[in-house]
């Protein structure tokens, strides 16, 4: 296992006072909730200061830390607790009985070091519980929402052992995600939540739908908005173009003297589902670079033909 | 054979949930649900706690209300009024990213 530096993960010394690793771990945990901060790595920061909190936070099991000493030379790859180090140390929390994916995502090292004992307490092989339901979100492309996937996700589950304890195990799930899914949609994988104890049902696992950020594609709730380029000759005379769609190429017709910025709509070609949403396509007027003779004498005509000023409402 | 057998692994979308199913899908109890309609996080359709069903919406802003208040130690009108920012946040930030400014 590796060692983790919990100071370093509040970003305070050694030397901090428990107010000021509380300030530490509160202000992390607003600024990296996933619910308040929606870049990739912020659940990641947030289960990392939760975790560092949850043993420096604590007057005993920082004692027990601060006696590993400073973190190992060659950044604490291969670390092992010192010899005794169970038999030195009981830790007087409440056990975490099967525990919510949060807890049970903490790392290896604070499963060994600050969890071990806690866990092994309680549960008699007889009881029947249901197991508990679990929560994960799923990341998915914006294609996937019109075709529908399948996904891998590896869950850190509390299940029984031979011996009536309860560990964290590794599982992995296969999904299958309808299409028509969209942002913050919930999907209902029932008895894939954590196992049931001595012959309970198993909880469902709830599926919590984000979309990567695409290039191209932007979505708002069911709606799908692009920019789609025209040439400034599309743009003049109007006329049909192919457009490439997450769901395929569509055919849409530019009104003749389109602008830039100009919005048209393509009803039900957003995501699909029951109720589907609009893809909203906005022009936006690409002029070639003019690099032959034939191509300036045009503009050279144009400039000549058309009066247009564009800077006419443009103060002096 | 019935498919649902041969296709456990199928997810299902959840389009609405009764004010029982949202409390097990909280891990909270009705008042707490009760709550969060008092305090116009969530909006339930429907007229009487037997009838009251919750949209999708509402799902995700019950969820979201129950873990900062798990995480974050926020009370109820704390947590109506982060949700309410939170949305209009990202909405003014989709708003950027359709003019290519997004953060």
């Amino acid at each position: 296992m590796d060692y983790k530096n919990y100071y370093k993960s509040l970003g305070v010394d050694r030397t901090a006072t428990q107010d000021e690793i509380k300030r530490a771990y509160r202000k992390l945990a607003r600024k990296y909730h996933p619910d308040v901060n929606s870049d990739e790595d912020a659940d990641a920061k947030f289960k990392e200061a939760g975790e560092a909190f949850a043993v420096l936070g604590d007057v005993e099991k920082r004692a027990a830390y601060d006696g590993l000493g400073a973190e190992p030379q060659g950044g604490g790859q291969g670390f092992r607790p010192p010899p005794n180090w169970e038999q030195n140390y009981q830790f007087s929390d409440p056990p975490h009985g099967a525990g919510g994916p949060d807890d049970a995502a903490f790392s290896d090292f604070f499963e060994n070091m600050f969890r071990s004992g806690s866990r092994s307490e309680g549960f008699s092989s007889r009881m029947q519980t249901a197991g508990q339901d679990q929560h994960a979100r799923v990341t998915l492309d914006i294609g996937d929402a019109f075709r529908g996937t399948s996904r891998v996700l590896t869950m850190r589950v509390p299940e029984m052992d031979d011996a009536g304890r309860i560990v964290l195990k590794d599982r992995n799930i296969s999904v299958k995600i309808p299409k028509g899914v969209h942002e913050g949609q919930h999907i209902r994988l029932k008895g894939k939540g954590a196992a049931g104890i001595g012959g309970g049902p198993a909880g469902d696992l709830f599926l919590e739908v984000a979309f990567a950020a695409h290039p191209t594609y932007r979505i708002d709730g069911r709606d799908i908005h692009v920019d789609l380029p025209v040439t400034p000759w599309e743009a003049a005379l109007g006329g049909k173009v192919a457009m490439p769609t997450p769901g395929g190429e569509v055919g849409i017709t530019i009104p003749k003297n389109a602008r830039t910025g100009q919005k048209l709509r393509l009803k039900g070609r957003g995501l699909p589902g029951k109720r589907p949403g609009d893809l909203y396509a906005v022009l936006k007027i690409v002029n070639p670079p003019v690099t032959s003779d034939e191509g300036r004498a045009l503009y050279e005509q144009m400039a000549k033909e058309i009066s247009f000023d564009p800077r006419k409402s443009m103060g002096s | 054979m019935k498919k649902a057998k041969s296709h456990s692994n199928e997810g299902q979308t959840i389009d609405e949930l009764t004010l029982l199913e949202l409390c097990h899908f909280c891990d909270a109890d009705e008042a707490w649900v009760i709550e969060l309609i008092q305090h116009g996080v969530v909006e339930p359709h429907g007229s009487g706690l037997a009838e009251y069903s919750f949209g999708q919406i509402s799902v995700l802003r019950a969820k979201k209300a129950r873990r900062l208040e798990r995480d974050l130690g926020i009370n109820m009108p704390g947590i109506a009024l982060a949700l309410d920012l939170l949305e209009e946040r990202d909405h003014l930030r989709r708003l950027l990213g359709r003019y290519g400014m997004a953060s």
